[in-house]
């Protein structure tokens, strides 16, 4: 996007006319400020979700169903063996895993995209386990969403810290791509862990060589996906990234006329290739952020 | 049940032997006899025997998750393991009351093998309701039989060893051989008091570490120190005679039954309480030893034709004896031991029992040259034995060395990919590598390992960028990869598109430099072929 791109803001639910198309917003309940576009032209109503998901999520506002007559609709996890567990079990389970290891004197190293994962997981830690730190891309994040008014614990920038710091019991929530890399020494004994939709599957976790795996994806799930596509109800569905194929020939088969739209980038299991653009390397939350 | 699910997910979620050991220790100490044997039994490597069809489980998963077979099947493919498959397609169920593993085992899994299709389908419809993912995973692996997790036998010994306050070694050996996982098993396999050795119970074996090839044999010590033999490419066994019956186990600890015909009645002759270890090879007498494709063709065969018998003899190749007149001699020094075997194999003088012949060379060169001659002989090079060493238990480092020729290697071109299992599930790691044929590539061997894991990454994206087709799990990808596969011999085989089997293929480098018309063609792998078929 070019740096001098004029911008126009949209809230949710409001209407903009451009060339006789009538254009709104709507909640997608992926991240903060993450939207589906509505597209209306003499009638005909064109859904474009793009990332989206349906579960609970204390930091934006959940998904709404549109009625459309097309559904453009991610399917990024569009396997039946991608069932989401609830989000209450799996803060339990992360909050659990803090409390073990705040026992045996080791520092928690949980890795979230910076903008979204990050602070949906801030909003899922219980803060009186210990003292939270964050990597500089995710802070960034954070100062965003607590400007918008979304309530988060206190955290503490890791590159402000200054002195000798124990950091034995302490939450880190950084970016995935410093694992394995010198920023994470300065902690001494840690025990790593990965949030991502992609932990459903052992091989994935042990690829990644994190000491735990929670699943909490900011994706829809394969029941939630089957259950978006009945509420919107269209008469042709578009799949984008993902198991386009597999979902479009299951609905299909049921009755739903449904296509592959060819995605660039982004295909079945390519968990890689979306790191690459969500990850931020960058540990200043001042410094310049790469946007794709 | 929960426990030992919860001990699965330890030992699977670290890769440091001490956090394995301890996670067992812990598990041993509060688990009941029963448990700890069934425990034993899973991780030493014991499976049940098939409960139920695994083509029955996909077919009722796909039923109870209420999809279509094929979208089982992708879904499968892109989690590269069935018994989690089958774990994650089905909706969850509610947790009840968590039974132990003894009782799932006997109570619950065992019985599903004598039961009805229609009785198994709902006892295991009941599993999927009633148990929480962490244990529905454990349980469709103990019932597709590919329950592993990442602990050696070692590990187990050592952990069972320190929770019995007994060593190592002896809850080592006595755990080799058949045993039932019971509550009586475990109590007496931690006993502190010694126990009479079971008539068919094997000694652990004792294993070589490689000599690199690198450092050479001179890493290792003197040459003088040191029994020479040829390392031949057999079957590794040990012949037992005990209270006059014989019993022949392989090193996967299988008691080979019937098998080896011609060695049994042989080893009838031994006196009681004589252990030999040795390799079983295909041989037309003393050092006239027969390549491995020949013993192939026996292995596997519960009973043994005449025609067979005639067209592949096979003999027994003793190189030590651990138990000799009915007392444990494994703590001598080899040239005792070897001592021992010669005078007891001489005066049996059987043409299916003999001696491994030790070669006579004054040093490290002369045993080199030696070797060179390996290929000829039908051997893989030498192994090279302390003389004052004790017969060790499993891989100790300094006793014995295999000193292997060189593998063959050849340069081809990557032109199929398959997604991968366990840790490498969701990559294509399973690639078909090809040689030229005028202007064809032919595909010859297929091959895993060698790379490390950012060339598999890169391998992996090379080849979803530049598929070509795909024919159900199988990618065709642009012949772009040369790669250098070493093997360890070949053979002609009427089964291969190429005409050709290799053994052991695997991937030594990446050749970045060669281009895909630089690679190698069959018939170079043709003139590589040994001569004495």
């Amino acid at each position: 996007m070019s740096p001098d791109a004029e911008f126009r803001f949209l809230p949710y639910g409001e209407n903009l006319t451009i060339g006789g198309v009538q254009i709104s917003f709507h909640p997608a309940g992926h991240i903060l400020g993450s939207a589906q576009i509505r597209l209306e032209y003499r009638g005909q109503v064109v859904l474009v979700t793009g990332d989206y998901k349906l579960g609970a999520d204390s930091t934006c506002e959940a998904w709404q169903p549109i009625r459309c007559h097309w559904m453009i609709s991610e399917s990024t996890f569009g396997l039946p063996i991608y069932r989401w567990p609830s989000q209450k079990s799996v803060f339990h389970s992360i909050n659990q895993w803090w409390r073990e290891c705040r026992d045996e004197g080791k520092c928690c190293l949980l890795y979230g995209y910076a903008i979204g994962k990050s602070q949906r997981l801030l909003a899922g830690l219980d803060p009186n386990i210990g003292k939270i730190y964050c990597h500089g891309a995710v802070e960034k994040g954070n100062d965003a969403y607590r400007r918008t008014g979304i309530t988060l614990p206190e955290t503490t920038y890791v590159g402000s810290a200054t002195g000798k710091i124990d950091w034995r019991g302490a939450m880190v929530v950084a970016v995935p791509s410093v694992h394995g890399t010198p920023w994470v020494k300065k902690f001494g004994r840690c025990s790593t862990a990965m949030a991502s939709g992609w932990m459903a599957v052992r091989g994935a976790r042990r690829r990644r060589s994190v000491d735990r795996g929670f699943v909490l994806s900011d994706h829809v799930d394969w029941p939630s996906l089957l259950t978006a596509i009945d509420a919107c109800d269209p008469q042709t569905v578009w799949l984008t990234h993902g198991y386009t194929a597999s979902v479009a020939r299951y609905l299909v088969e049921r009755g739903r006329d449904a296509r592959v739209l060819d995605s660039h980038g982004r295909n079945e299991g390519d968990e890689d290739v979306i790191d690459d653009i969500a990850i931020d390397d960058n540990d200043s939350p001042s410094g310049e952020t790469k946007s794709s | 049940m929960m426990r030992f699910a919860a001990l699965f997910d330890a030992i699977d979620r670290t890769t440091k032997t001490n956090e394995k050991l301890s996670a067992l220790l812990s598990y041993f100490r509060d688990a009941s006899q029963a448990d700890a044997a069934w425990a034993t039994y899973f991780l030493c490597g014991y499976k049940l025997r098939q409960l139920v069809p695994t083509k029955l489980l996909r077919v009722w998963a796909a039923e109870e998750a209420n999809i279509p077979s094929w979208l089982f099947e992708e879904s499968y493919h892109s989690v590269g393991d069935l018994a989690e498959t089958l774990t994650l397609i089905v909706p969850p169920g509610e947790m009840v009351d968590d039974f132990s593993l003894s009782h799932w085992v006997e109570q619950r899994l065992i019985p599903l093998r004598a039961m009805e299709a229609s009785q198994q389908r709902d006892a295991v419809v009941s599993i999927w309701r009633q148990s929480p993912m962490q244990v529905r995973l454990v349980i469709l692996k103990l019932v597709t039989g590919a329950f592993r997790v990442g602990v050696s036998k070692s590990i187990v010994t050592r952990a069972i060893a320190k929770h019995a306050g007994v060593s190592s070694d002896v809850i080592s050996h006595r755990l080799m051989g058949t045993w039932k996982p019971t509550a009586l098993f475990f109590e007496n396999l931690i006993s502190k008091e010694v126990q009479d050795t079971i008539a068919s119970q094997p000694f652990p074996f004792c294993l070589a570490h490689p000599i690199d090839h690198e450092l050479g044999p001179e890493s290792i010590g003197e040459a003088k120190d040191f029994a020479a033999e040829w390392k031949w490419d057999g079957i590794r066994g040990q012949v037992i005679r005990r209270q006059e019956q014989v019993f022949i186990w392989s090193r996967g600890e299988d008691l080979m039954e019937n098998r080896w015909p011609e060695i049994e009645s042989a080893a009838q002759l031994l006196p009681d309480g004589t252990v030999l270890d040795g390799e079983i090879l295909a041989s037309l007498g003393e050092n006239q030893v027969l390549p491995f494709a020949n013993l192939q063709k026996r292995i596997g065969r519960k009973t043994v034709s005449n025609k067979l018998l005639k067209e592949v003899p096979v003999v027994f190749q003793a190189f030590d004896i651990l138990q000799d007149a009915g007392e444990d001699i494994r703590s001598r020094p080899f040239s005792e031991r070897r001592q021992r075997l010669d005078r007891l194999l001489s005066t049996i003088d059987h043409p299916n029992l003999c001696r491994t012949r030790l070669l006579q060379g004054a040093s490290w060169d002369e045993w080199a040259t030696i070797r060179d001659q390996s290929r000829e002989m039908n051997a893989e090079g030498l192994m090279l034995k302390r003389w004052d060493a004790s017969y060790e238990v499993g891989r100790v480092r300094g006793v014995w060395w295999k000193w292997k020729v060189s593998p063959y290697t050849i340069d081809a071109v990557l032109i199929y990919a398959q997604k991968g299992h366990g840790k490498r599930s969701g990559l294509y790691t399973d690639y078909t590598f090809a040689l030229w044929e005028g202007e064809t590539l032919v595909p010859f061997a297929k091959a895993y390992s060698g790379l490390d894991d950012a060339e598999i990454k890169a391998v992996d994206r090379f080849i979803r960028q530049n598929t070509r087709e795909s024919f159900g799990p199988v990618r065709s990808v642009a012949p772009a990869l040369v790669m250098e596969i070493a093997f360890e011999g070949l053979q002609r085989s009427p089964r291969h598109k190429s005409g050709i089997a290799t053994r052991f293929p695997r991937i030594v480098r990446w050749r970045h430099d060669k281009k895909p018309e630089d690679a190698n063609t069959l018939a170079e792998l043709m003139n590589l072929l040994p001569t004495l078929e």
